[in-house]
């Protein structure tokens, strides 16, 4: 490659950069959704001392000994409501379960609650072993607790390498699928080939361009989070980097794949937006995987998202190594392979 | 449309064509389209075309008529159905990249990067050639050096096309295809690119334009090819094409606005045009009216003009003869 193919790389990478950074729009994106992102959510799900389970008591001759026994447990917050409200209050979650004693006076109580909701089912095993235990019942076994608060188990160290992933995969889309289709519809392209420029030399613009966006992308959104919420990275941020590149070229590879035809730039959103929202769903960006039906996890694992972020998660949280990283890696690899073929087989210059 | 289907002998086509390579050859040139509703649709029907090295070639015709197919299948960005082309004896097939590289091209519409100035995208344009202008002397030569830190964004469109031409100039082409390089441009904007033109042609340049100007093609062009349906329908000079059909004709237009005055020295200058002077306060047009002896293409330009009660024929003798009184 001589001087002239370098110099004409140059300035193709500065347009492609020149074209990002003059875009007010695409810093905000790019940079600013993240972190509000990660303050939003980190907020919303802190950690922080148990909550007390909320019950009530419906309102009879025996409530106020009831709630007085119950009152004394810190797990369980008990109030005294009216029947009417005892109920609606259980119908829309406000309490978990209604303890209902007996009118007649012979100290026999009812428990009124969800089977279904995990929390209503908490919530009566805790109530019926403080009012037994406030009756007198002994404890047959001796028991001792241990508490765990291991770092790298609350939800932002989950959160954090979800929004990673997430931030990797519309960037690459975006940034170029949407980007080349816009080319395309306003000539910009034809224009391009009209010159003795070389196509490789342009595809590589953007590779370039992306690959260098991610040194600047990725670092805000980690050296926030681990000053605001003490997310580290417990593996080497060698390999996170070169899982974040794999991830950052898979996915320009599908945005070259979804600009390859079309006209409209409308259309290229479209695709993407198809592409995209399975993935925000299922790839547990926002929550665990695990939760979907287990049919469906062999499907949720072949996704790109997702073994871009349980990648990302195994080094940052579990501080693995690359060869720990091979189903990820290889899942990556194939989608790449897939899409930069296609879009080379596709690709229409004018 | 107003162009009328006579054949002129390309008179200096004969005297040069042994002894100059041509710049662009096509022959029996055909294109296709296959619409979405599976209609067939023939852009360009077995067309001819030879521009000289050193020449200015217009192709002028209505829209629609097959100009920018043409253009597009010469500069390599459409493939034919059937014919041959070849620029400078090369063809596409062969020798894509000698041809790229002798080639200035201005596509119809197109736009440049939003973000970029004007400096940044010669720069880059100049980047793609292995030999090429100083991008400061290509700024220069279509008058940007003042808009030069300006992104394309905020160009008008006149700056705009002067632009679009640096970029094509800044190869240091052998051969330039601007495709309506003029279209919905103010008088003064139209005059710098013509400006632009002469020079390259000057310095010994080849180019083939685009028009709906018969104006344009008069001043800046050798030979013109009026096309029509995909086909060549005339052929010849400007003078030649003019005089081919119907002799002194005289012209009268309508000027919107009162207050705003028609250059007469301008008109005057016009190769075919022999005097021009104002006419006002007449009670059947609008505003003031400017007239001039012209042939050819005006005719039909003061035809639209006049106001449509009034018949355009009775209109012109009636001030013809006023103008001999």
């Amino acid at each position: 490659m001589n001087n002239a193919r370098l110099t004409a790389i140059r300035e193709l990478v500065l347009t492609r950069w020149r074209t990002f950074y003059r875009e007010p729009g695409t810093m905000f994106w790019t940079f600013g959704l993240p972190v509000v992102l990660s303050i939003a959510l980190g907020m919303a799900f802190r950690n922080q001392e148990p909550e007390p389970l909320p019950a009530a008591v419906q309102e009879g001759p025996q409530a106020e000994h009831v709630r007085e026994v119950l009152a004394k447990s810190k797990d369980i917050a008990i109030k005294v409501l009216s029947p009417e409200a005892a109920h609606q209050a259980l119908r829309t979650g406000k309490v978990h379960v209604v303890v209902i004693p007996s009118s007649s006076g012979d100290g026999k109580v009812t428990y009124r609650f969800d089977p279904t909701r995990p929390d209503s089912r908490l919530a009566r095993t805790l109530v019926d072993d403080a009012l037994q235990r406030g009756e007198g019942r002994p404890d047959v076994v001796q028991t001792a607790t241990q508490h765990v608060t291991e770092p790298g188990s609350r939800y932002i160290d989950f959160l954090i390498p979800g929004l990673v992933g997430m931030g990797l995969m519309s960037s690459g889309l975006w940034g170029i699928g949407f980007a080349l289709a816009e080319m395309r519809t306003r000539k910009l392209l034809k224009r391009l080939i009209a010159t003795p420029m070389h196509k490789s030399d342009f595809m590589l613009s953007f590779l370039l361009v992306r690959a260098a966006l991610l040194t600047i992308e990725l670092p805000p959104l980690l050296v926030f989070s681990y000053f605001a919420f003490k997310v580290g990275i417990n593996g080497s941020v060698i390999t996170l980097t070169l899982i974040a590149l794999l991830g950052a070229l898979v996915f320009a590879g599908m945005g070259l794949l979804f600009a390859s035809r079309s006209e409209n730039p409308q259309i290229v959103s479209g695709l993407i937006n198809v592409a995209t929202f399975p993935m925000y769903l299922c790839s547990g960006v926002f929550f665990s995987t695990a939760r979907f039906p287990e049919w469906t996890q062999p499907f949720i694992k072949l996704l790109p998202l997702t073994a871009l972020i349980d990648g990302l998660r195994a080094v940052m949280i579990d501080g693995a190594g690359i060869l720990q990283l091979t189903s990820p890696l290889l899942v990556l690899s194939v989608w790449g392979l897939l899409c930069f073929a296609g879009a080379l087989k596709l690709f229409k210059w004018h | 449309m107003l162009y009328a289907g006579s054949s002129v002998k390309p008179a200096r086509a004969r005297m040069t064509e042994n002894t100059k390579p041509l710049a662009v050859r096509c022959k029996g040139l055909i294109k296709v389209y296959t619409t979405r509703h599976q209609e067939m649709v023939v852009a360009v029907n077995h067309l001819d075309l030879e521009v000289h090295a050193g020449e200015c070639f217009g192709l002028l015709g209505p829209n629609g008529a097959g100009k920018t197919t043409t253009v597009e299948i010469l500069e390599g960005l459409l493939a034919p159905t059937a014919g041959e082309v070849e620029l400078f004896g090369k063809t596409w097939e062969k020798d894509e990249r000698f041809l790229r590289e002798r080639l200035g091209i201005s596509l119809q519409h197109t736009h440049l990067p939003e973000r970029l100035t004007v400096r940044e995208t010669v720069e880059l344009f100049r980047s793609f050639f292995t030999q090429g202008r100083d991008v400061d002397e290509t700024i220069d030569l279509v008058a940007l050096k003042d808009k030069e830190k300006a992104r394309y964004e905020t160009l008008s469109g006149g700056q705009r096309q002067r632009l679009a031409v640096a970029c094509a100039l800044v190869g240091n082409p052998a051969l330039l295809f601007l495709d309506e390089p003029t279209t919905g441009l103010d008088p003064q904007s139209r005059r710098m690119l013509w400006e632009v033109v002469l020079a390259f042609k000057r310095q010994g340049g080849s180019v083939l334009l685009t028009t709906h100007y018969m104006d344009e093609a008069e001043r800046l062009c050798d030979r013109v090819g009026v096309i029509d349906h995909g086909q060549m329908i005339a052929l010849g000079t400007p003078k030649e094409l003019i005089e081919s059909l119907g002799g002194q004709q005289i012209v009268e237009f309508t000027v919107e606005g009162a207050d705003e005055e028609v250059n007469l020295d301008a008109l005057s200058t016009l190769p075919s045009v022999h005097s021009a002077r104002w006419h006002t306060g007449r009670p059947a047009s609008r505003g003031a009216a400017g007239a001039l002896g012209t042939r050819g293409r005006r005719r039909a330009q003061a035809h639209r003009a006049v106001d449509p009660p009034c018949h355009p024929r009775r209109r012109i003798r009636q001030f013809d003869r006023k103008a001999a009184s």
